[in-house]
């Protein structure tokens, strides 16, 4: 049986170290080993996209990366996007625009937005639903999600801090 | 779903990966886009996963006769490559922008996907149309395998137990052009038919399919390819049966060729 090791992971810029099974997929680490539940787990399968987190800046589905191979790398979660409370461009976009209904796949679909952003600051909606083409939403809100980001990427370029 | 327990190593050289990957019950794991799903479903349960996410292979070198693409190479790195970004490789940065979704292109590699041989992936269809060479090695020696000796059925390749693709060799030619185009599935993202084409100034062309069949294949060079449709063994399920996927692949191959083409004239 293998046995559980202690990994060192970097989560919102903060150094944590926590017990894992080889197996532990990165998204049970950060929320049965962490408290951090904002990256849900929506399909099991590989395909919803509710448990993405940013892997050094880019999305990635925390249900389909280990924990140890998150080992030394900067993982960002939907907390450590408002860390004292104070929401993100791209959370206050979400509000503006009724991004959200609710809820479930709204973290996902905020860290998405995070990597498209921070790539092409101008998006066409074309490309913005190309982006979130692995983020569900099952009540199926996509034209207020689209509209969302359009609205965080304008703030974003307006220098609205982040 | 948690997959079953297994060992994790991660060697830090690759004579080190190599040695682990001897053990007939190790996988090299990669970017994991493939293998984590179907271990976390156990359809598969190695004992130890052979971490070669950091050893540095994901390289793009383009030379003046050809194009080498390390095995760790992400999808979202051969989409925005500046070297690929020319009309004989078109088809290899357009296919990539159409693998699975971001988070699949920021984590899914080359190497990965080739090994796992899925018959309705994306990449291998350009890996035969353009002729490449898959370089593999084990813990004694290297090999090259063509593109086209390369896969041998469902999830089925010429890989031997312990060995690992290590680069994927594109020859180059001058004033060519490519392209790749797919019908896909619009739930899982996957090609109910996709093709690649390669055509050359001197009027040879080079067609691939996938999706179609128990393994992505190339079509043969001497006949039209749409003739060589009508006498292919096609694959039919309940999402595209037999005939219907048959159309389907002659529209991709068309459409693929038609924009291999516009991009050779881009090239003149």
């Amino acid at each position: 049986m293998p046995s559980s090791r202690t990994v060192g992971l970097v989560v919102n810029g903060e150094s944590r170290s926590l017990d894992v099974e080889p197996r532990t997929l990165l998204v049970h680490a950060l929320r049965d080993g962490l408290g951090l539940t904002g990256a849900h787990i929506g399909c099991d399968t590989s395909q919803c996209g509710a448990c993405t987190v940013l892997v050094d800046g880019r999305a990635v589905k925390s249900c389909t990366m280990l924990a140890v191979q998150a080992e030394d790398v900067e993982v960002t979660t939907i907390e450590g996007f408002a860390p004292d409370g104070v929401q993100h461009p791209i959370q206050r976009a979400f509000v503006e625009q009724h991004g959200l209904q609710c809820g479930f796949c709204t973290p996902g679909m905020i860290l998405t937005a995070s990597d498209l952003l921070s790539r092409e600051p101008d998006p066409d909606d074309a490309t913005i639903r190309r982006a979130l083409k692995g983020n569900f939403c099952r009540c199926t809100g996509y034209q207020s999600i689209v509209d969302s980001v359009r609205t965080a990427a304008a703030a974003l370029r307006e220098g609205d801090a982040a | 779903m948690i997959p079953a327990a297994v060992e994790h190593v991660r060697p830090e050289t690759l004579d080190e990966a190599l040695d682990a990957l001897t053990d007939p019950e190790a996988k090299a794991l990669a970017g994991g886009q493939s293998l984590l799903p179907v271990m976390k479903l156990r359809i598969v349960r190695p004992s130890v996963l052979v971490d070669i996410g950091r050893l540095g292979l994901g390289g793009v070198q383009l030379g003046d006769n050809e194009l080498r693409l390390g095995a760790l190479a992400t999808w979202d790195t051969l989409e925005s490559a500046p070297e690929l970004k020319r009309p004989s490789l078109a088809a290899l940065a357009g296919c990539a922008a159409e693998i699975g979704d971001l988070q699949v292109r920021n984590r899914g590699t080359l190497g990965g996907s080739l090994a796992h041989a899925d018959p309705a992936s994306d990449m291998p269809a350009v890996v035969l149309a353009l002729g490449a060479e898959v370089v593999v090695r084990d813990a004694r020696a290297e090999r090259k395998l063509s593109a086209e000796k390369f896969f041998l059925g469902p999830f089925t390749t010429a890989l031997a137990p312990g060995e690992l693709i290590t680069e994927v060799v594109f020859p180059l030619v001058e004033g060519s052009g490519s392209a790749y185009a797919k019908v896909e599935h619009p739930a899982s993202g996957f090609a109910l038919a996709g093709a690649a084409a390669h055509v050359t100034p001197d009027g040879k062309r080079s067609v691939a399919v996938t999706g179609v069949g128990a393994h992505p294949f190339l079509l043969p060079a001497d006949a039209d390819p749409l003739d060589a449709l009508t006498e292919a063994e096609i694959y039919g399920d309940r999402f595209a049966p037999t005939e219907y996927r048959r159309h389907l692949a002659g529209v991709v191959v068309r459409r693929a060729l038609d924009r291999a083409r516009e991009n050779m004239e881009k090239a003149a």
